[in-house]
């Protein structure tokens, strides 16, 4: 089976700093795969550049065939890669259900079938009741969830969620968790996050790639990559046995 | 679909509207010519100032040089009226393009080389003064001297070619400003009004959403142009003269944006009330001073400004959203 996304030698740097160097990797179609690493090793920037928020300065970026990297980020959008912020971005002023519904008119010209999206996703993610609230006025957990669900109603075949459980309780980062997997199970959605909460990264991926300092220090599978000695030296923490 | 979701919210606004429009329509026949005139004015005003509600409030894109589609509006209007007497609803076949491509033209130059903000906003006056010194020093259309369309004295109103008295052009507004009520409260239920909102609110994760935000912030520019443009020729047909130092003037893009900023910005009824507002302000100053006898000169407009401060102050979001919450209507007018 060919990659849904595939990195090739990508990098980015600003001024001297090299944020991302020469990161490859593939993220097979279907499944749930995890970017791990400690503060700085360049995971955002990583994800701005899959998103089409910033180019790279080299390497390539495939998306289901097409090189996507050198395309502004609406465009990645409309081609199927959604993503939510790591500091979280709705829209304000707008009603929780007018943010989802934005979402749902990419791909819908009726403003009334997007809202009906809206709302099936609003359930799905726990906040139709809070759906007339400016979103403004919504707890972190619930303001990460309705991200998630303004990115689903994009139709992406690809999420990038970044820190969706960071800020969350144990009981919310479960229910985060429940959601995504049965998102992945039933829709067969690829899911692409860069996660701190290990709890989470252990329950949902099937594969993992640790980033440090801009590079990618090794891939595989979650009981693997935590008996990794480079990983454990540079991420988990150097007094762990 | 548009019926179930009408709560009593919507029919409390729908009675709004209707008394509002039915008092709107009997004004000829309550008020004497002076008052017509002022209600003349505030529906120029509520007019201008919805079509630049489509553009800043909407879509988030701060105008601040309205004027110059106003200005080529009443120019392109009194030039093919005094020239070959082309009547001004045919002249609309030209203003509306030449309005529009003038928007494109800011437009591009701001959102293709990410001009925004502030910057945008300077961009915005800098186009209205180019208008403004351009017109200044063009002979075609009298220059500094001034453009006038004929005035005589008129058996009847003649719609077609817009020469008539007041109450002809205080039909003619108010047909225009309830369309341009209509046309924005549809555009902002449809996908390009969310698709602006979306871009108001958050540029950036407007894109990640998928909006393509430098197509549609050209949309909200060319579409806010072309509806101010009409203002334009109904000024140059109610004045008939027209001075670039006035059309195109800042302070003519001042008075458009002080309207929908005072009743409140992004709202349908906000430039409306707004208008009502600082028009209804302004006479009652007139008419309070000169009762007390006052004749210091500028102490209108002292007290003018004094009373904008405050309504600015006490009400941040502007005089419409509070008064809406206050009449049970919250989020319709929105």
């Amino acid at each position: 089976m060919t990659a849904l996304l595939s990195l090739s030698a990508v990098s980015k740097r600003f001024r001297g700093l090299v944020a991302v160097d020469r990161v490859s990797f593939a993220v097979p179609r279907g499944i749930i795969f995890a970017v791990i690493g400690p503060n700085g090793a360049g995971k955002t920037t990583l994800f701005n550049m899959i998103a089409g928020a910033m180019p790279p300065d080299d390497g390539s970026i495939t998306f289901d065939g097409e090189a996507i990297d050198r395309l502004p980020a609406d465009e990645v959008c409309r081609r199927g890669i959604a993503r939510t912020f790591q500091i979280v971005r709705p829209f304000p002023a707008l009603s929780v259900e007018d943010n989802v519904t934005i979402g749902a008119l990419l791909h819908r010209r009726d403003v009334g079938a997007a809202r009906q999206r809206a709302q099936a996703l609003l359930r799905r993610l726990d906040l139709f009741d809070l759906r007339e609230r400016p979103a403004s006025t919504l707890t972190l957990p619930d303001r990460k969830r309705l991200e998630v669900a303004r990115a689903l109603a994009t139709e992406p075949q690809l999420l990038l969620l970044d820190e969706v459980m960071a800020g969350l309780r144990p009981t919310e980062t479960d229910r985060m968790v429940a959601i995504l997997q049965a998102l992945n199970l039933q829709s067969g959605l690829t899911v692409l996050l860069i996660e701190h909460v290990m709890r989470a990264v252990m329950a949902l991926a099937s594969r993992v790639l640790v980033l440090d300092h801009g590079t990618a220090v090794a891939e595989g599978a979650p009981q693997e990559i935590v008996r990794n000695p480079a990983v454990v030296q540079s991420y988990l923490g150097a007094e762990a046995p | 679909m548009m019926l179930r979701s009408l709560g009593p919210a919507s029919w409390r606004s729908g009675g709004l509207i209707a008394g509002l429009l039915a008092a709107a329509l009997a004004a000829p026949w309550l008020v004497n010519d002076y008052l017509l005139t002022v209600l003349i004015i505030i529906l120029y005003f509520a007019y201008a100032g919805q079509a630049w509600n489509i553009m800043t409030g909407f879509a988030g894109q701060l105008s601040l040089g309205h004027a110059v589609y106003v200005g080529l509006g009443a120019y392109v209007a009194a030039a093919l009226f005094t020239r070959f007497g082309i009547a001004p609803w045919i002249a609309l076949l030209a203003v509306i393009p030449v309005a529009m491509a003038c928007g494109a033209i800011i437009g591009f130059l701001a959102f293709r080389f990410g001009v925004t903000g502030v910057y945008f906003a300077i961009l915005t006056i800098a186009f209205a003064e180019f208008a403004r010194v351009g017109f200044d020093h063009w002979d075609l259309v009298n220059a500094s001297s001034g453009l006038f369309l004929p005035v005589k004295q008129y058996a009847h109103n003649d719609l077609w070619l817009l020469r008539g008295d007041p109450t002809m052009f205080y039909y003619v507004i108010l047909a225009a400003t309830v369309l341009a009520f209509a046309l924005c409260f549809a555009l902002r239920r449809s996908r390009v009004g969310y698709f602006w909102l979306a871009i108001r609110e958050d540029e950036q994760a407007a894109r990640a959403a998928g909006v393509a935000t430098f197509r549609y912030k050209m949309y909200a520019v060319m579409a806010s142009a072309a509806v101010t443009s009409f203002a334009g020729v109904f000024y140059a047909f109610f004045y008939n003269n027209l001075f670039p130092e006035q059309v195109f003037g800042i302070s003519r893009s001042i008075e458009i944006i002080l309207g929908p900023v005072i009743g409140g910005i992004g709202t349908l009824f906000g430039p409306i009330l707004g208008a009502f507002v600082l028009t209804g302000l302004a006479e009652a100053l007139n008419a309070g001073l000169a009762a007390f006898g006052l004749d210091l000169p500028g102490a209108k407009q002292l007290l003018y400004g004094f009373c904008l401060l405050i309504v600015v102050v006490a009400l941040p979001e502007g005089v419409w959203p509070p008064l809406a919450r206050r009449l049970g209507v919250t989020g319709v007018g929105k």
